[in-house]
Parts: structure tokens; sequence; C-alpha cells
């Protein structure tokens, strides 16, 4: 270690330009880059009109951009402190909503928040990570080995993603799962037990199955062959698909797409907007958005493995796989390779909530990141 | 610091393996996007063209049926129609509860409006009423605010100028039922119909026309966004009948309240001129619904008026048969024209006597003398020689039991025996049964449209074939020349020798029917009587002074008669059958005689007629 590196480590705290300094502009950019997509995106949703998507999307989007770098500058440390408060807020809102939420396209899922409707899957998402990032901080290597240290954190993933299940969003609690799976793994569970985890979800997979609600049954079951039912569940499926199929390599062009444009493309402003674009811009744009979407993770890796303390990179790993997991379900789903959920693309779908969610996130990683090197104690002897 | 240094370690390896793993599962997205968009492109280009493009069909305005001067027999008028957009109101049950206040809608007609609402989708217009009247738009329209959704149009329907009188030939139009709109997407357009009847029926595709079609772009849900390509339609042909509307109007006035039938034909080309049926029905009725009331008085009537007799009642011809029989001896050499026949007024046939209809018999007589004085005993010697056979095959030749090229759908053919249908149906044929059927009775059951054919026949020599279109879309149909039709191969002589004892029959002192006799200076009809009975007299009441006239109507044989005028020069064959009109001569003679008469004056097939293009582009000699 250099010296200037050390110095770093014992440095408790630092200037607001030091902070500016130290956040990740490349990262800023490529999200506004994504946000431009986005405004591109709305912009012909709404048949070549800012109006009602593309200008309320930028500007939702300013008021993210802020919010994430305004979190950026708060210490992470302080942020550390508030992880398993965050995560017991998150959960009362997810009870709330089961027992209050309004229900939309058959699930129980939103809640109204200061004139928002707002998801607490989404903000438990976040909470489960910095709890779990939290709690992994503390941990050394001996630790993670002993089964009994892994039940707490076991039971902070699996609470939220039963309440979840019960909203019900299968979608959700499957990525909620995989979220806490990836920070668990990461913190360094050894791999006979990520085996034996895989095969309890294999297990348990047929059980679940059966517990699931029709309709869910249904988008599998359509999922499987989506031609059985072409005006039914079926439907969304085989209409993005056509078209995707017909943008071809280079697209109908810019506010050119017929079938998105007269309304074959069920959602298109917000789940399905990834077809959108691939049917105007056809397979090179939407490669480019892949490869923007694949840069975006990676840079969230990155920043994750320059973390030097446990809590910032634990916390920024799990905030970067919970966008890959965004990403990968939307595209998939367009695309018919899994079932279709109501999962958007973020910072490209329509929807508020979603989006400040995710910039939310983002401040909590660039928290991370501008704070890499700070001495952030596990309470242990380090030296 | 050696313990956090592995845990930095491990995580280094598993971020980065994660970081690995997320940029591989984007680059499988990838790759599943190239077989999408790339691969199968094409495929799903096609499938998006069908997607949004949706082609919508025009209804064509169906063709008129005009008479052979060009009077509109069945025609097309506005139909102002109530129509209700379900998508334009937020509470289809209020609307027509406020639409039954202004216009009376009757239960099972909303059951029909709330079924078809149901079942399509909001923005596709739905009829709520036909044949509005004037004071009945008025309303709906005063009312309108209160009506959110309702719309009043014009269609057209089908509108019959004669109504009875040419119900019989024109037919009817009724709503289509499934079978038809599948063959032909145009029918299920709101207020289509389909010929049901008649020409209407037969000559169904070129009245119908064919639709127009818009190719319209259209959203996921159905509604127009713009027009593509628009092809137009070509409205349904007039058809041209040969039917005078003025002569078949007299002749079913003469026909008065029988239960009866006439047809006239041109006997040149087989023209039908007038094809009268009487009781009738009025064809319009069938354009909105027969009610069941109506529907049970018209099935019930032991007259029925639904039942086109003159093409498709069956009746034995009786002694209209007799020329058919005589033709068939004549040509198998079983008679000549000279011979000459005893009738002591019965024929003994083994232990059968069969009686002629005069009880003290007609002694001696020729074939000429046969005709005129429907000799039976005669003819049942003639059929003895002949045999069933060639009297089958006689009377196939002239259009007898045979189907006929009429343009009605509901023609039927009739019977006429052989000795191989008898076999078939597993009974023998006898003697006596060829004996009988030479006087025309027995299993022989023929329309009198077929008579008519028949009488045209005899007076031409022609096979001319009855037929009711003279153009289509204005273009002269084959088959209005005589030379379109093929002679019969029928000697002269023997044609001769029966016109000669139809003459007499008319004509002659003696003959059967010297009531038909033309009033007409120098013209002559040609013609001959037939009563059949539908109920066998027996030997007691022939004996006992049996009078038909006293039995009940239902009981009372049949008059027929068919003839041909003029004589000498024939222009025109006809065929009259009364039901149980009792005597043919007494009943159907007078009736004979006056229509002959009517069609002769109006002479219809020779008047003035604008010219009209042969099919094949020739121009037809304006008639003299």
């Amino acid at each position: 270690m250099s010296v200037l590196e050390r110095r770093l480590i014992r440095e408790t705290s630092f200037g607001l330009t030091s902070k500016l300094w130290r956040i990740s502009w490349t990262f800023v950019l490529l999200l506004c880059a994504l946000a431009g997509v986005g405004y591109l995106a709305l912009y012909s949703a709404a048949g070549g009109a800012a109006e009602p998507y593309a200008s309320r999307h930028i500007l939702r989007f300013a008021f993210g951009l802020t919010l994430m770098l305004s979190i950026a500058l708060v210490d992470i440390r302080f942020i550390a402190r508030l992880s398993w408060l965050a995560y017991a807020g998150a959960v009362t809102l997810l009870a709330l909503v089961l027992h209050m939420g309004h229900v939309g396209k058959g699930a129980q899922r939103w809640i109204e928040l200061g004139g928002m409707e707002w998801q607490p899957s989404e903000m438990m998402k976040i909470a489960l990570v910095m709890a779990l990032a939290s709690w992994f901080h503390k941990a050394s290597w001996e630790r993670m080995g002993n089964p009994l240290f892994l039940i707490p954190p076991a039971l902070a993933v699996a609470l939220p993603v039963a309440l979840i299940l019960k909203e019900p969003n299968l979608g959700t609690a499957v990525i909620t799962a995989s979220v806490g799976g990836a920070v668990c793994l990461a913190a360094g569970i050894r791999w006979w037990m990520v085996g034996l985890g895989a095969g309890a979800v294999g297990l348990a997979a047929p059980l679940a199955y059966s517990h699931l609600h029709d309709y869910q049954r249904a988008r599998i079951t359509t999922f499987l062959n989506p031609e059985s039912d072409p005006l039914g569940a079926g439907y969304n499926i085989i209409q993005s698909k056509i078209a995707l199929g017909s943008g071809g390599l280079w697209g109908k062009g810019y506010l050119q797409g017929t079938q998105a444009h007269l309304n074959f493309l069920p959602e298109k402003q917000t789940d399905f907007i990834f077809t959108m674009l691939a049917e105007e811009f056809g397979l090179a744009g939407g490669l480019a958005l892949l490869g923007l979407l694949a840069l975006i993770v990676l840079a969230a890796m990155g920043m994750a493995l320059r973390c030097r303390h446990q809590y910032g990179r634990l916390l920024a790993l799990g905030i970067g796989v919970n966008f890959f997991l965004y990403v990968f379900v939307n595209v998939a789903m367009v695309m018919g390779v899994i079932p279709v959920g109501g999962v958007p693309l973020p910072l490209v779908s329509h929807g508020g909530s979603a989006m400040i969610t995710v910039m939310v996130g983002f401040g909590l990683l660039m928290s991370a990141y501008v704070h890499r090197d700070v001495e952030f104690s596990d309470g242990r002897d380090e030296v | 610091m050696r313990r956090e240094a592995k845990s930095t370690g491990v995580f280094t390896r598993r971020a980065l393996l994660l970081a690995a793993g997320q940029v591989g599962a984007l680059g499988l997205l990838g790759a599943k996007l190239y077989q999408v968009q790339v691969v199968e492109g094409a495929r799903y280009a096609t499938l998006a063209d069908t997607n949004r493009i949706s082609a919508r069909l025009i209804a064509a305005p169906r063709g008129r049926l005009l008479d052979r001067f060009g009077v509109i027999a069945a025609g097309n008028r506005s139909n102002w129609r109530a129509l209700l957009v379900a998508e334009q109101t937020d509470d289809v049950g209020g609307t027509l509860d406020n639409f039954a206040r202004v216009v009376p809608l009757a239960d099972h007609e909303r059951a029909r409006v709330e079924r078809e609402v149901r079942r399509h989708r909001r923005f596709i217009p739905v009829v709520l009423r036909e044949f509005l009247s004037w004071e009945d738009m008025a309303r709906i329209e005063v009312n309108a605010p209160d009506l959110p959704g309702v719309l009043v149009d014009v269609g057209t329907s089908r509108l019959y100028p004669f109504g009875s009188t040419m119900a019989h030939v024109v037919g009817y139009v009724a709503p289509p039922n499934e079978d038809d709109v599948a063959e032909d997407a145009m029918l299920a357009l709101p207020g289509l119909r389909i010929g049901r009847a008649g020409v209407e029926k037969h000559h169904d595709l070129p009245l119908r026309g064919r639709a127009g079609a818009v190719q319209l772009e259209v959203n996921a849900v159905g509604r127009v966004i713009r027009e593509l390509d628009r092809q137009e339609g070509m409205q349904g042909q007039d058809i041209g009948l040969t039917i005078d509307t003025e002569l078949q109007k007299s002749v079913l006035a003469r026909l008065g309240d029988e239960s009866a039938s006439a047809v006239v034909l041109d006997c040149r080309n087989g023209e039908v001129m007038a094809m009268a049926t009487n009781p009738s029905f009025d064809p319009s009725v069938f354009n909105s619904g027969v009610s069941q009331a109506q529907w049970i008085e018209w099935t019930s009537n032991r007259r029925a008026p639904l039942i086109n007799k003159a093409a498709a009642g069956l009746y034995a011809p009786g002694s209209t048969f007799k020329m058919v029989v005589a033709l068939a001896g004549l040509e198998a050499k079983a008679i000549s024209p000279y011979d000459r026949v005893n009738c002591p007024g019965y024929l003994d046939l083994g232990d059968t006597r069969f009686h002629c209809w005069r009880k003290g018999g007609h002694g001696m007589l020729d074939l000429q003398g046969a005709i005129k004085n429907s000799c039976d005993v005669f003819f049942y010697e003639v059929a003895r020689l002949t045999g069933i056979d060639r009297i089958a095959a006689m009377s196939n030749r002239f259009g007898l039991g045979v189907k006929l090229d009429i343009e009605l759908p509901g023609a039927r053919k009739g019977l006429v025996p052989t000795r191989g249908w008898r076999i078939a149906h597993g009974k023998p044929w006898n003697l006596g049964d060829t004996v009988v059927h030479g006087i025309g009775q027995g299993f022989l059951q023929l329309t009198p449209l077929s008579l008519a054919v028949m009488a045209a026949r005899l007076a031409t020599g022609r096979a001319v074939q009855p037929h009711l279109t003279r153009s289509i879309g204005g273009e002269l149909q084959k088959g209005s020349r005589p030379e379109d039709w093929p002679l019969m191969g029928v000697p002269e002589r023997d044609l001769r020798a029966v016109r000669e004892g139809m003459y007499a029959v008319v004509n002659e002192a003696g003959g059967t029917a010297p009531i038909a006799r033309l009033q007409i200076p120098g013209v002559q009809m040609a013609g001959k009587t037939g009563s059949t009975q539908v109920r066998r007299v027996s030997r007691d009441q022939r004996e006992h002074g049996f009078k038909s006239e006293n039995m009940p109507w239902e009981f009372r044989p049949h008059a027929l008669f068919v003839a041909f005028a003029p004589y000498d020069a024939p222009r025109y064959a006809m065929s009259i059958v009364i039901e149980h009109g009792n005597a043919g001569a007494a009943t159907a003679g007078p009736v004979a005689r006056d229509i002959m008469t009517d069609v002769l004056t109006r002479d219809p097939a020779g008047r003035h007629e604008p010219p009209q293009r042969v099919a094949d582009g020739r121009e037809t000699e304006p008639p003299p």
C-alpha cells in the first residue's frame, strides 16, 4: 500500500471539492446518455411529441440526478448506520402495501406517497442490499464459513421476498432474491452453501408453481407457447416479437415504427419500450442500447472493485446487480426469453417512482465510490 | 489485515465473476435480438403488415329486376335506419331506454341489439331499427341530446312495386345466414340481403355485384388511422326479365279467386311472357322478417300461396298428354295419322275394363278425331301398342319430366314414369299401367310450366327452353332468337297431324272446347283440354249419375288447358291449371280464350323495344 493511500484511509473526512472530484463523472455521463435514449423513445411513444412522456421524463431525470449527486456526497459511514433503519422502513411499507395499497393489473403493488405512486418492492431491494452489506461488513472470512452467522441475512432476504410474493409479484420477488444472493456470494459465502441454496431453490420451484396465481401460471404457460393464446396472454409476446422482427437490421426509422404507433405493441412507453426502439432503430440500435447498458453495469462493478471497505463494495455491487437484473429481465421479457412481468427498463421507461428509486440507488453507489478510500472500521482491529 | 486481504481477494474474484456473467447474459440477449430481428426478420415483417392493414368492404347496390319493357319489378329504396355506436355512450342500457321511449322497441329487438353490442367492438354501429318513418326520424333528431351514440343513416332495402303479382317470379331477399357470409364477406355488412327464392336467388351473384374494398391502416383495436388504397366495387347488374308485367297483372286478374296458375311463353324462343300463380304473397315481407302469425297463415292455407304452382305444382296432365302419346305412337309406327280405331266406350284388358269418358263411345276415329274428341279408348290403344318407355322418351323430348332451364330454383321436374323406374321401386309394370298413362293419368306428375313448354314445342318443332332472363347488365342473352333453339327432329308430318287435332278441339263443331274459340277475326287458337281426377271414381258413383261439382272442393278434378296461337303462325303457347276446377273445357277453356286474346292483343313479344346489345356484340334487329 502506498503512502498516499494509507493517508486517505486514515482520513476520516475530507472537503466538498475533493468529494466532487472523486465522483465518477464517466458514470454520470453514461446515465445521462441512457436518459437521453429514454427521451428519444418516449418522444416517439407519444407519436412524435414531448408530451406527455418525454418532457416529464427529462424533468424527473434532472431531479433524480440532483438527488443522486446529493446522496453521493453523504458520508458512506453515516449511510451504513442507516442500513437497518432503511430495511425496517421498507419492510413496513411492504407490509402496508399489502393492507392498503391499491391493486394495479391484478397485483397489490402500489402505494401513494408525496403525490407519487411508489412500489415499495423497488425500495426494498436497495434497503436489502444496504442491510446485507452492513451485516457482512463486519464478517471475517472465517465467520463467513459459520452457517449460524448466515441465518440472519438469509432471513433478511426471505422476509421481503415472501411479502413481495404475496402481493403477488413473482418477477420482483425473484429479482429481490437474486440481488440478495449476489451480495451474499460477493461477501464470500462458501461455494458449498451456494450449491445448497441453488439445490433448495430447484426443489422448491415445483412447490412454488402450485401456489402461483392463475395469471402467473398463464404467463409461464404462454411463455412456453405464446401462439396458444394469440389474443389473450400470448398477445404481448407475439406482438413484441413481430415488432422486433419487422425492425430488421437497420429499423424502420425514428418515429416510423408501425407496430408501436398503431398500438399493436402494448405498453410501449413502459414495459415494451425496448421493443419500440428496436423496431425503429433495428438490430443496430438494439445492440447499441444493450452496449450502453452493459457499460453502465461494468462501470458499477468497477466502482465496487475500487472500494476499499466491505460495506461500500457490497453496496455498490448489489446496486449494480439490481440494475443489471432490471435490464436483463425487461429485455429478455420483450424478446420472449422469460415470462412477461411488469419490469420497466430503468431510466428509459416512463414512470416516476421507478426512476427516482434507481437514481437513489445510484446515489448510494456513488457515495460508496466517493468514499472508497475512507477508513471504515469493522470494529475489529485490522492492522 | 491478512483476514481482510482474504475477504478482499474473494470479493474481487467473485465480483469479476459476476461482472463477466452479467456481460455474458447481455451478450446472449444481443444474440437473441439478432435471431429475432435478422434471422427471423422476414417472417415477422410479413406478420407486421397483415397486422396493421385491414381490408374493409363497401356494399355494392343490388341490381334491379326489370320486365321486358324496362319496368322495375324489383328495385332498391332508401331505408332510413337508426344505428347505435356503443363507444359513444357511457350507458348503453340507458340510451336504449331513452330510445324505446321515442321509438317503441320490442323486447326481442332490444335483446338482439344488446347481443350485437356485446359481440362487436364498441365503435362498430349496430342496427337499432330499420325502415324508420319520417316521424320516427324527426323524433329521434329532436331527442338527440338524450340519445348519445344513436345516429340515423340511410341504407337500401328491396322494393317490389308489383307485390304479390310478381312474387313467384322475382322471389324475395332475406338476411344472409352464416354459411352465406363465409362465402362472400360482403354479406356481413349491416342490412345486406341475399336472394332466397325466384330470380333473386338464381341470379343472386350478378345482382349482388362485387363489394368495393378499402385497405385501411388500423391500430390494434381496429380503429381506422388512414386509408391506404381503395378498389371500387361493381354494383349489381340489372336483370332484364322476359315477363311483361302488364300482361302478368292481366293474367292474374283473369284467374280471379281460383287456386290456379297460368304460363304464357313466346313459343318461338321460350321467353316467359307471364307466369301467374294464385294466390300469392307479398315478397317484401321477407325483407324485414316474417311474423309467426303470417307464416302460420301461409303454411296452413290449402291453396298454398308460397308454392309457385306454375313451376313447382305437380299435376297429372290428363288429356293434355295425349298429343305426346300420339307422337310416340307415330314415331314407333304403332299408328299412322290415317289409321282408324273403334271406340265402343271402353277397352277390356284381361279382367279390367278401361272406360272412355263418353259412355256410349266415339265409334270409328282417326288421330285427328281422337284428339278433337279427346277419346280415351283411342289413346289406350295407342299406348298399348307403343309402350310406356317410348311414350316416356317422347315426353322427355317435349320437356316433360325433365329439368327445364328455368331460372327458378324451386322449379320441379315432375315425373314421367318408365318401366325401369317402376321396377327400381320394386314393383312390376303392368300393361294396364301403360294404358292409363295413355290418357295422362297414372304416375304422371307434371308442372304447368312443362305443359306450356310442350305446347310451344308442338307449335314450333323446336326444343325451346323456357327462360325468364332476357338480359344481364344490359347484354341480351342467347336464346332470344328462334335460331338459338335446335329443331327436335320430330317429323313435320306427325306434328301437323297433332296440331290439326288441337285446331279441331277449339275450332270445329264437335270439338271438346268450342268455348275457347278466339273472337279475333282470322286468328285461331289450337288447344287441348284436360280434367284430372284427384280421387278415384268408383263404378258405383259412375252408374248413379256422379257429378263432380257436387263433391267437396278438394276432391274435385283439376281443370287443365294447353294451347298455342295463332294457329297458322304460332307466336304464343300457354298452359292453364285450375285446381279443382272440374272440367277442363268448361272452366279452363274460357280462361284460356280470354288470356290468349289478351296476349295476342298486347303482343308483348312483337312490340318495339329499345335495341339492346347482344352478348357477342352484334346489334339485334329491331322486331318488325
